[in-house]
Order: structure tokens, then C-alpha cells, then sequence
């Protein structure tokens, strides 16, 4: 997961470690970073790839316009990376293509 | 439901300061914002900014304090992390926060919800690398976090200047600032030179950001342009091209940052069905509004830079007014209480906003930003291209509506919200016609997607919130 050139931390004021899954790997953000900046921390880019072309994409505006950092948090796909802050135990996968809908959410919509 | 006199959307300037003012005028408030922390995208995480250097992002984003203290003492129902997904003509607000949906009725409701950037297309803009200005100063306040070298900033603006020199200030090596304002604006802007010249202490901070930029080490090019960003052979961008004094350049760049100035974020407003008008200067739409922000659907106000752009001061005096107006509606002030205290403001506006013609019309963004080329991605969740969108005008197509139908252009997640403007454009232009004629997509509610279950929500949340109140 971890890829080249990852963003930099700067010295920042004082906040807890938040320990989170990224595609099943272990990272540690800062309280108060979204998932879309734990995903640009770890250098997982890109982060989805599109369910028109499979081209891949990555954060872009980091307030909830582009829709573009679309990933799977705790299981619930197509969730606005940005729009998210970290906690602790979080579990994020990027995601591939379209959302699949997968037996879980059939039987509920059933 | 639960019923406030007045339901503002949006903790930026604009939110915080009518929110507060409100409170000191009796009125029951409730304040709801997606973000988790109040600031808006100007003052974000202003409660708890990252970086530990102040001077890295310099005192006019530390003046949110001064709007932040007001905000968190006055009593007014904060909701953070709460998404505004419907608002009705008859102002019942409906919202989703911790995966729960419920309705709150409203006197009087105020749309603060601010700007966005305008949409940068350009061929390659979508790659893994490419973010906006506003993105990567949204990663400095919240998180402390700098875009990895090399790193380039294309565009044109004060933000791209500001961010370019905060970035500096933060010590992180930048390649270049390549500024694409088109050489003929510098004329155009002269005719509002008057007027800028009354709004001078702004002038003196924007030449100040770029005598500082020009004064650094950091490499500036002025009138770019053809830029285009290319990919790696894993899909990430990897370089960019541009003519520079009519030679075609090529640098290296992991991170590139654009910006084309801020325009009105009208999603929610379209989906009410407020009028919008087309703004010649600022080249975007904006909700039509009277001197208080009110409206054509009375009862519902704009404030702030979501009812044209005026920067984050003026947002913040335009939200005292909105308050002030709203209170004399609902019976809590005089009409000359009202006025005594809108006077001061009503000047302090004048002279903030006296630099906005010169401002716009120096920043109006080059042609190839408006009307990208055939090869340029318009609509990045589906896929569309401009080429796409001027076959489809051929074909008969007259509005963004049609082009939709045709192509789902601006139907993918983001509903159009990076693409609309330049649709629209690129139609006005292929049919040699004015935005105005051309028109915009019909927004319709939900504005941001919510789950089958939240929705369901609804219904529960509301009939029992409606029991407790009965008791």
C-alpha cells in the first residue's frame, strides 16, 4: 500500500495518534485528519479507480465537492474520504470500479 | 420536528457570524455544518489549526478566532458533521448526522454554505498528483500535511498566490508557479482601477503576496499557457507541459496544485429553486438575493460568498445583516434598531467590495480553462469530454439539461458540481449564445447521496421527536 512520495507532516500542535487499517496495513494518523488525508499521508494513491474506465483517481478538493476520494470505510462503500475523520480501529479499503452489491445487502433490501 | 426561528447551514464566516449575532437578538438557533469543526473552508480547523508555526499561514486565517469565541459562547444548537440533504419552499430542513435523518422546521432559514473552486479542466486534470489550490490548503490548516515534491502550482488568483507563499513559508520546495491570467486582462482590470484604489488595503495585501512570491527563490512564470498534465505508466501524474513565451516547457511534477478562482456553491440553492443570475465579471452564477440576503422565496436567506464572491470579510458582514433582518421579521427588533445597527456594516461592505470588479475581471480565467479542448475530461465521475459535449450541441442539444440525458454528463456523484459551470459554457460558446440563455442542470434534492437506511430513518426520528415535544 505504501507507494513513493507520500505528503510530508509538518511540526504540528499536539494531538493523539489514531491507528487505522488501509488496505489491511497498519497506520498511524493525527486526531482531526480525514480519511482522505490518512490515504494521502500513507501514500495510497490512487485511491479508487472509476467505474467508467477503471482510471485511477485520487483526493482532489478535500471539502466534499468532487467526490473523487470515494472509498470503503468500516465496510460502507462510496463514502466521501474527506468528509470522514480518522478513529481509532478504523478499517479503509480503496476501492476498484463500481460498488458491488454484495449478499449482505441483498438480503437486507430484501 | 423540532422548530428553531432560524436554521443556518453552514459554520464559515458568514454562519458564525449571523449565528451569533441572531442569539444576541432572542431568536432561537440551530447551526448545521458538514464539517466536523466550525470555520467553514476559510478558517478550517480553526479551533485546532495543525501547523505549529503560526506564521505559516499568517494572520488573516487566525482572525477566525476572533468570529470562532463569539460562535462557541453564544447559545446557539451547534450540529457538526451534519449534511443538509433537502431543504422545502415551505423551510423544513432535512439532515443526516451519525447516520440518522430527521427534519427541523424553521421561521427563517440562512444558507451559508460558502464557495467552491471553479472547475480547472485541462487535459490530464483528473490524475492521481493533480488537486486543487483549496485542497492542499485545507491538508496545511487541518492536518499539517504538504504536498510531496516536485511541486508546481498552475493557475491564476490570489489563493494560488497565497497558498504558493504558505507552502513556501512552510518550507516545502516548490518547482514553479506558472500563472495563466490572460495578458489582455491586465487592460480589462485597468478600467476598475478606480474602484480598487478605494478598496486599497486589499490591493497592498495582494501585491504584498506577490512582491514576496517574486522576491523568494520560487521560480515564477507569468502567462502560461496549454497546459496539460501527463501520467506515468501507473497512471500518476508524472509531468507537466505548457508554452511559456511561445516555447513549449516540460517539468517533472509528482504534485500539481491548480486554482481558478472561487464561485458560489449553488447546489443547494438550485434544488430549493431560487432564481439564480448569470454574473458577467465573476463568469458563474449566483442566487439572486435583496440588500438583507433575503431571497426570491421569502423567508430563505444567502450570506456570504455562497450569494456571490466577496471574500470571507465581507461573508462575515453580510451574515450580521442577514440576522439583523431576520430578527426584525420575527418581531425581536425595530426596524430602526435594524438600521442603526446596519449602517456601519452597509459602509464597512462598500469599501471591502470596492476591489471586486477589478479583482474578477483581472481573474477571469483564460479561455482554455472555460472551454477546455476535445481531449479535456469536463465530467470527471462520468467520463465526458468536451469534444463529447460539442457533438451533442451539434446533434441538437441546446441545454445542460439534454447534454445529461445524452451522455449522463454531471448525473455521477458529484451532481455536476465540477462540471456544470463548464458545460454550460462550452454549449454557450459552440452555440455562439450566453450562459444566461443556456442555462444550468436542474438540481434536485437529495443534493448529497444518502443511504436507503438514513432515509428510512426519517420517518422515526421525526414522529418521535414530534412525541417527545407533545409531552
Amino acid at each position: 500500500m505504501q507507494t513513493d512520495s507520500p505528503f510530508n507532516r509538518l511540526a504540528t500542535t499536539p494531538a493523539e495518534a489514531v491507528t487505522l487499517e488501509i488496505d489491511g496495513q497498519p497506520f498511524i494518523a493525527r486526531e482531526g485528519d480525514s480519511v482522505a488525508a490518512a490515504l494521502l499521508a500513507a501514500g495510497a494513491v490512487p485511491s479508487r479507480t472509476t467505474p467508467v474506465s477503471a482510471s485511477p483517481r485520487a483526493p482532489y478538493c478535500m471539502m466534499g465537492v468532487c467526490f473523487e476520494c470515494l472509498v470503503e470505510v468500516d465496510g460502507l462503500a462510496n463514502v466521501q474520504g474527506c468528509m470522514v475523520q480518522v478513529i481509532e480501529g478504523m478499517k479503509v479499503r480503496c476501492q476498484s470500479g463500481a460498488r458491488e452489491l454484495t449478499e449482505g445487502d441483498f438480503h437486507e433490501a430484501v | 420536528m423540532k422548530q428553531y426561528d432560524l436554521v443556518i447551514v453552514g459554520a464559515g464566516p458568514a454562519g458564525m457570524a449571523a449565528a451569533t449575532a441572531a442569539a444576541e437578538q432572542g431568536l432561537t438557533v440551530a447551526v448545521l455544518d458538514e464539517q466536523a469543526a466550525p470555520g467553514g473552508q476559510i478558517y478550517r480547523a480553526i479551533s485546532a489549526p495543525a501547523p505549529q508555526d503560526e506564521h505559516i499561514l499568517g494572520q488573516d486565517y487566525y482572525h477566525g478566532r476572533q468570529l470562532l469565541a463569539p460562535f462557541t459562547q453564544a447559545e446557539v444548537d451547534y450540529i457538526p458533521a451534519a449534511t443538509v440533504w433537502e431543504i422545502t419552499r415551505e423551510r423544513e430542513v432535512r439532515l443526516s448526522a451519525q447516520g440518522q435523518a430527521r427534519t427541523l422546521r424553521a421561521g427563517r432559514i440562512l444558507l451559508a454554505t460558502g464557495a467552491q473552486e471553479r472547475p480547472v479542466p485541462f487535459p490530464g486534470w483528473q490524475l492521481p498528483g493533480v488537486m486543487s489550490c483549496g485542497a492542499a490548503q485545507i491538508m496545511l490548516k487541518t492536518s499539517g500535511l504538504t504536498p510531496p515534491a516536485p511541486l508546481i502550482l498552475a493557475g491564476s488568483g490570489p489563493l494560488l498566490l497565497l497558498i504558493a507563499l504558505q507552502l513556501h513559508r512552510a518550507g516545502v520546495e516548490i518547482a514553479a508557479v506558472l500563472d495563466t491570467t490572460p495578458r489582455e486582462n491586465y487592460l480589462k482590470a485597468g478600467r476598475h482601477l478606480g474602484g480598487a484604489l478605494r478598496g486599497w488595503k486589499v490591493l497592498v495585501k495582494g501585491l504584498g503576496y506577490m512582491t514576496r512570491l517574486k522576491g523568494s527563490s520560487v521560480r515564477c512564470l507569468s502567462r502560461v499557457s496549454g497546459l496539460r498534465a501527463e501520467a506515468d505508466d501507473h497512471g500518476k501524474l508524472s509531468r507537466i507541459r505548457f508554452t511559456h513565451k511561445g516555447k513549449e516547457q516540460t517539468l517533472n511534477a509528482t504534485s500539481l496544485l491548480v486554482h481558478q478562482g472561487v464561485i458560489p456553491n449553488v447546489q443547494l440553492s438550485r434544488a430549493i429553486g431560487i432564481d439564480h443570475q448569470w454574473d458577467e465579471q465573476q463568469l458563474c452564477w449566483h442566487p439572486r438575493t435583496d440588500f438583507w440576503g433575503e431571497t426570491n422565496i421569502p423567508g430563505i436567506f444567502i450570506a456570504g460568498d455562497g450569494a456571490g464572491i466577496g471574500g470571507a470579510v465581507a461573508a462575515e458582514q453580510a451574515g450580521r445583516l442577514s440576522a439583523w433582518q431576520i430578527a426584525h421579521q420575527l418581531g425581536k427588533q425595530s426596524p430602526v434598531d435594524r438600521d442603526r445597527l446596519a449602517e456601519p456594516v452597509r459602509r464597512d461592505l462598500a469599501s471591502i467590495l470596492a476591489i471586486r470588479p477589478f479583482l474578477d475581471v483581472l481573474y477571469q480565467p483564460a479561455k482554455e480553462f472555460l472551454t477546455p479542448s476535445d481531449d479535456t475530461l469536463v465530467c470527471r465521475c462520468e467520463e465526458i469530454t468536451a469534444g463529447d459535449i460539442r457533438r451533442f450541441v451539434q446533434s441538437g442539444c441546446i441545454g445542460p439539461n439534454q447534454t445529461k440525458a445524452f451522455s449522463r454528463v454531471g448525473m455521477g456523484p458529484c451532481q455536476g458540481r465540477m462540471c456544470g459551470l463548464t458545460v454550460t459554457q462550452i454549449i454557450a460558446d459552440t452555440r455562439q449564445t450566453t450562459p444566461a440563455e443556456v442555462g444550468y442542470y436542474n438540481i434536485r434534492s437529495p443534493i448529497k447521496p444518502l443511504t436507503l437506511q438514513e432515509l428510512a430513518s426519517l420517518a422515526d426520528n421525526d414522529s418521535s421527536q414530534s412525541a417527545t415535544e407533545n409531552n
